[in-house]
């Protein structure tokens, strides 16, 4: 098993991991970095300051207007309106010098008793409770959402193009090929937890939101800078909000969307604006969705210690109790055949292989394995560094494979009390073929007091892989890994790196114990 | 005939089948629902316990089964009915002239009958289970005179006439709302589990459509009840007791108990008769796999590419296609049958068979459209749809040859206008020469073709020949035909120069006659134009027409679905190369069709979105068929390029189409 000790030690402060090449993370200090980094068009910075944020919720503008007394009918159609049931059976209640004493006595009973109720289904699923930003920091792969400058990342599959999404909820698209950045705004926008790019398209955009899906159509050749809000079609169902995790059939006909307050997945047919939803008892809801890359399978975790593997040729699920917590984040090899996850609570990293049976059998449904198995080990670690000892490991914020399969890379969640416990980026090498193998490669790090909240594999770089990383200073980063793979991915022999290794590198690697595993 | 046998193989051992599975279902299911009915009916707070033993009781007596009995015959006649008028191709009407002749047509007429009759059944089960001041027609009573004498029971009266009500009104529904519209899933799921997540949906709308079912009738009732009431006195020689006040008062309606009985007897009749049309819909579209490759040559008309070139059922094109959409996407080893040769003379048959069919397809929505977007103006009123003007050949053939509708080279369009909303019957209605006379959009600058034809009767060509070849599609001609002559598959000879007579010859032909009719025309349509029902009646209703266009664009979906995974996978799979012969026809006939489709949506009321639809038993999904085509359609192309890549540079398409196509490797589009 790969553990973190086998890693080289973290950089000291004010160096920043820049690329791997030969084998090797290189690395460079901050000033000349930022030279460089400053020059290459993809490369950016979002300020805090230089947001416009909002001052205050639309909730709270009331106060500045003088209280105007509606009569008792206006006053109960707006609660209903805003707050539906519970909100009218509230108005009720605190109108009691206008109402009849049974009336406002019974709905205060009423409102009582769903309290009641509520309060043991929450009591059941604690997320329930919470409201819907804190629940999307809670579930969102990003670290420390609610504080991030930049909240979600997506590269386009296919091209050099990717979608950020901002604190002040708006969604900024960067293409190196065009001049304008299109900012895409709407009303609806708010507490964007995740952006996704359609596959097979180079324009539509699926934005999860507070209160509904929003799928923009940004065309790629309009020199706009700002797309009305007629290109985006709303996608919503009610109980379906908030929208926490989003995914893209890879064969771009599909999209699902899921909301740890809603026990179904949706899953939406765009054009027709149209949804099925995929409902099992259990759970409590969905905070995370993965589809493979193959297109076969669809992780869906649920925010209790509960995940499921849906098969997407005839939706059927397999469920996947977890003994300690919930599923907190999980990627696919790129054929689609093995699962890594990661578990609340616990420090290691778990994988799952899926068989298909002989292709072609009509019903073909995946045999599943019988256990996860262990693969890597990401208990704390204490390095010797020149600042002093700096202790890495814990838990895990979220996984990234790159899509060639080769490089796996980890948010580790740190502990930001803690100075000497930052949030590190862990990247291990990682072959499927023949054999499962999991090497150490390094840790990627910023500036420093700058920490990694969220990142993403290029889906297509030619040159290996390419690792994007969002800092908590509101910096972009790109981190290539420069190596040659053997082949295409799907069809890859062997994931050995095949540049020329410095003398000494086969020697390191002689003596530490890697994990393997045979294909049955 | 050869074709009719084997469409009768497929409904007789398939589509007969299913049906048959899905009514047995309902009937099972029809027990629980009852009960769930008796008890929700007879329910009283005070006696809980005394309630289930009562309904128990009532579940086991005679008339308890015998209504039973009666109810399962009725879910036999729903189900019957479903399997008689159940569409794949949704018919939309253009207009409200042509939705009110949809539903005055005998065959809805007799639809609407049976149902009537099938709802005054279910609520006499109602009326028999509910009991107490429901159970009897007639009652003894005596009149003031203290003679003894029957008397009428307004209760039970009031039941039936609310199932008969609500049975009518479900029918006339279902016509407005396309209910008898099957519509395919994307997301394939087991029959179960798809009943499953449909049921409390269909539960909120039978209980939702019965409530407003309700109120309409207790509204009729309140005017016309004293009709029905007194017709049944008189031939049942019963007699109004005095002593009762009549029902169809404020006073008599405003009767909680009552509104609540009327209201669960509507809902649990709505809700069985649904439930035996989610059945039928969830058996009949099921997937049904077809074999590619034909061992024996006895039952080859049950495999994949002989089927697949059938026109009818429909619903065997239609299952064909999904399934090879969905081996195109999940089944390596069906396409590798695919992409195989045949053993003497190594021919892709099978490929071959499959490509060109779906071409085909392709190209026929490609022509649709052109000849659309031609035949409406600007402005976007249609200036002659060209559903009118199949109306007009159709009610003009006795006046021709007639053969020539058979030249045409789009059959599949006859299924769709809204003249042939009565898809199974004949076209030419009564009302459909009416209706191409009256229709205010006449006014084209071309002349009618219906004009020309008359007055060159003898030309040999499509109906909608003479639209097509103004200046303006001339003009685009061969981009857009560029490659449609090879995949002209239909044996239809596409309409040649050499046949058509000059436009030099056509001014000195209209004779005195076509003058004078032409001027005639124009009168009553100004004179109609200024009549305000008329314009109403007659009005186009935005978008139906673009819907109408696209109403069985599941098919090419399907096809183009199929087309662009199996050209994917070609790039891995196919040993012999066989589906790279194809590789140039496919490309440009599916750019041809993108630009065919980029300029429709680029016509008023294409690209609006179609209000939701409330209701989920009138599937709506034919409203937002055109931007499924569009999104597939684009995904199909990208699908192609990328998986090619810069290979595709060695194709050899035209100048125009490489262009589109980097545009498509460039992701610009």
């Amino acid at each position: 098993m790969c553990s973190l000790a086998l890693f080289p030690p973290p950089l000291p402060s004010g160096q920043t991991t820049l690329c791997e090449s030969n084998n090797e993370l290189l690395f460079g200090a901050s000033t000349e970095d930022r030279l460089k980094q400053d020059s290459s068009p993809l490369s950016l910075h979002f300020p805090r300051e230089s947001l416009k944020l909002h001052s205050r919720t639309e909730s709270s503008s009331k106060a500045a207007f003088l209280d105007h007394s509606e009569t008792l009918w206006m006053r109960s159609a707006a609660a209903w309106r805003d707050g539906g049931f519970t909100g009218l059976l509230n108005e009720i209640t605190n109108s009691h010098t206008e109402v009849p004493k049974w009336l406002s006595v019974s709905s205060g009973c009423i409102l009582a008793l769903l309290r009641w109720v509520s309060s043991f289904h929450g009591s059941l699923f604690p997320h329930l409770i919470l409201s819907s930003e804190d629940m999307i920091a809670e579930f969102s792969q990003v670290l420390n959402w609610s504080d991030c400058v930049v909240r979600a990342f997506a590269w386009h599959p296919h091209t050099d193009k990717f979608a950020v999404a901002l604190l002040d909820d708006s969604i900024k698209i960067y293409n190196p090929k065009s001049a304008t950045t299109p900012t895409l705004k709407h009303r609806l926008q708010r507490s964007v937890a995740a952006v996704q790019w359609k596959p097979l398209c180079a324009s539509a955009l699926a934005v999860a939101c507070q209160n509904c899906l929003l799928v923009w159509h940004v065309d790629p050749c309009s020199l706009s800078t700002r797309p009305s809000s007629g290109c985006a079609q709303v996608l919503s169902h009610p109980g379906h909000s908030p929208v926490i995790s989003i995914a893209w059939s890879p064969s771009g006909s599909l999209l699902l969307s899921a909301s740890p307050m809603d026990t179904a997945i949706m899953v939406w047919d765009v054009a027709a604006e149209s949804c099925v939803p995929l409902q099992r008892i259990g759970g409590g809801g969905v905070n995370f969705l993965s589809w493979s890359p193959d297109g076969s399978h669809v992780l869906a975790s649920t925010p209790s210690a509960l995940f499921r593997v849906w098969e997407t040729r005839m939706w059927t699920c397999e469920r996947w109790p977890c003994v300690k917590g919930r599923c907190q984040s999980g990627c696919w090899s790129p054929d689609g055949s093995r699962l890594l996850f990661s578990v609340q609570g616990e420090m290691v990293i778990y994988a799952l292989t899926f068989t298909d049976t002989p292709a072609g059998v009509p019903t073909s449904t995946s045999k599943g394995p019988q256990a996860a198995a262990v693969v890597a080990d990401l208990s704390e670690t204490t390095f010797n560094t020149p600042d002093g000892d700096i202790i890495v490991g814990g838990e895990i914020q979220s996984l990234a494979w790159d899509p060639r399969g080769e490089r796996l890379a980890v948010l580790l969640q740190g502990d930001p009390q803690a100075a000497d416990r930052p949030a590190i980026i862990a990247v291990f090498k990682t072959r499927t073929n023949p054999i499962f193998e999991l090497l150490p490669c390094g840790f990627v790090q910023g500036e420093a007091g700058a920490e990694p909240r969220l990142m993403q594999f290029h889906p297509s770089f030619q040159h290996g892989a390419l690792l994007t990383v969002c800092w908590s200073n509101g910096r972009i980063t790109h981190v290539p890994f420069y190596f040659l793979s053997a082949g295409v991915p799907h069809f890859g022999l062997s994931g050995s790196p095949l540049l020329p290794h410095p003398q000494q590198r086969p020697a390191d690697f002689a003596n530490q114990s890697l994990f393997t595993e045979l294909i049955s | 005939m050869f074709s009719t046998e084997q469409s009768c193989w497929f409904i007789r051992k398939v589509i007969c089948w299913r049906a048959a599975a899905s009514v047995a279902w309902a009937v099972l299911l029809l027990p629980p629902i009852t009960f769930v009915f008796v008890i929700l009916s007879k329910f009283s707070f005070l006696h809980p316990i005394q309630t289930i033993s009562e309904c128990l009781y009532l579940l086991a007596s005679a008339s308890g089964i015998f209504s039973f009995i009666l109810l399962c015959g009725v879910i036999l006649i729903v189900g019957f009915l479903n399997l008689e008028y159940y569409t794949v191709i949704p018919t939309i009407a253009c207009s409200k002239i042509a939705l009110l002749g949809q539903l005055l047509h005998p065959r809805q007429f007799v639809n609407s009958l049976v149902h009537c009759i099938m709802g005054i059944i279910v609520a006499w089960c109602c009326a028999v289970t509910i009991g107490f001041r429901y159970e009897t027609l007639g009652y003894p009573c005596t009149q003031s005179d203290g003679y003894p004498q029957m008397c009428l029971n307004e209760y039970h009266l009031i039941l039936l006439l609310a199932g008969a009500f609500v049975g009518f009104s479900h029918s006339l529904l279902g016509v407005i709302s396309n209910m008898n519209y099957v519509s395919f899933h994307t997301v394939q799921q087991y029959k179960y589990l798809r009943f499953k997540g449909s049921l409390p949906l269909v539960v909120k709308c039978s209980a939702t459509q019965a409530l407003y079912s309700v109120r309409n009738y207790i509204v009729v009732y309140l005017f016309l009840g004293y009709i029905p009431r007194a017709w049944i006195c008189k031939t049942l020689n019963l007699h109004l007791d005095s002593s009762v006040h009549t029902l169809d008062s404020i006073a008599g309606l405003l009767d909680l108990s009552l509104l609540y009985h009327l209201w669960i007897s509507a809902t649990f009749l709505l809700l069985t008769w649904h439930i035996t049309l989610l059945l039928f819909r969830i058996f009949v579209t099921e997937v049904y796999s077809f074999p590619v490759q034909s061992s024996f040559t006895e039952d080859s008309h049950q495999y994949l590419p002989k089927v697949l070139a059938e026109k009818q059922p429909k619903i065997l094109k239609f299952l064909a296609l999904q399934d090879l959409a969905l081996l195109s996407q999940h089944s390596p080893s069906r396409r590798c049958e695919v992409f195989s040769l045949s053993q003497p003379g190594g021919h892709p048959h099978n490929w071959n068979a499959i490509s060109k069919e779906c071409l085909s397809l392709l190209t026929d929505l490609t022509q649709r459209l052109v000849a659309y977007h031609d035949t409406v103006a600007t402005n976007g009123r249609a200036k002659s749809l060209p559903s009118g003007n199949e109306r007009k050949t159709s009610s003009e053939t006795s006046v021709t040859s007639g053969t020539e509708d058979l030249m045409s080279p789009r059959p599949t369009f006859v299924m769709k206008t809204p003249a042939s909303v009565f898809a199974r019957s004949i076209v030419g209605t009564p009302q459909s020469p009416l209706t191409a006379l009256f229709t205010p959009d006449l006014d084209s600058p071309l002349a009618s073709p219906a004009l020309r034809r008359l007055t060159a009767p003898v030309e040999q060509c499509s109906p909608w020949y003479g639209t097509v070849q103004s200046p303006h599609i001339m003009r685009r001609a061969p981009k857009l035909w560029s490659t449609s002559t090879d995949s002209q598959v239909n044996g239809s000879p596409t309409p040649s120069p050499a046949s058509v007579p000059s436009p030099k010859q056509e001014p000195s032909k209209p004779s005195f006659l076509a003058q004078f009719l032409q001027n005639r025309k124009e009168q009553v349509k100004n004179f109609l134009a200024k009549r305000v029902l008329i314009m109403y009646l007659f009005n186009k209703l935005p978008e139906a027409s673009s819907q109408a266009l696209f109403a069985d664009s599941q098919a090419h979906i399907w096809a183009l679905e199929g087309l662009s995974y199996l050209v994917q996978a070609s790039f891995s799979e196919d040993q012999f190369g066989v589906v790279q012969t194809t590789l140039p026809s496919i490309l440009s006939c599916m750019l041809v069709l993108q630009e065919a489709v980029d300029r429709h949506f680029k016509l008023p009321h294409a690209s609006s979105k179609p209000v939701r639809s409330t209701s989920i038993m009138g599937d709506s999904t034919f409203k937002t068929m055109r931007f499924a085509l569009r999104a597939t359609l684009k995904t199909a192309i990208y699908r192609i390029t990328t998986t090619f890549g810069d290979h595709l540079n060695a194709v050899q398409i035209s100048a125009e189409h490489r262009k589109r196509l980097q545009q498509f490797l460039e992701y610009k589009e």
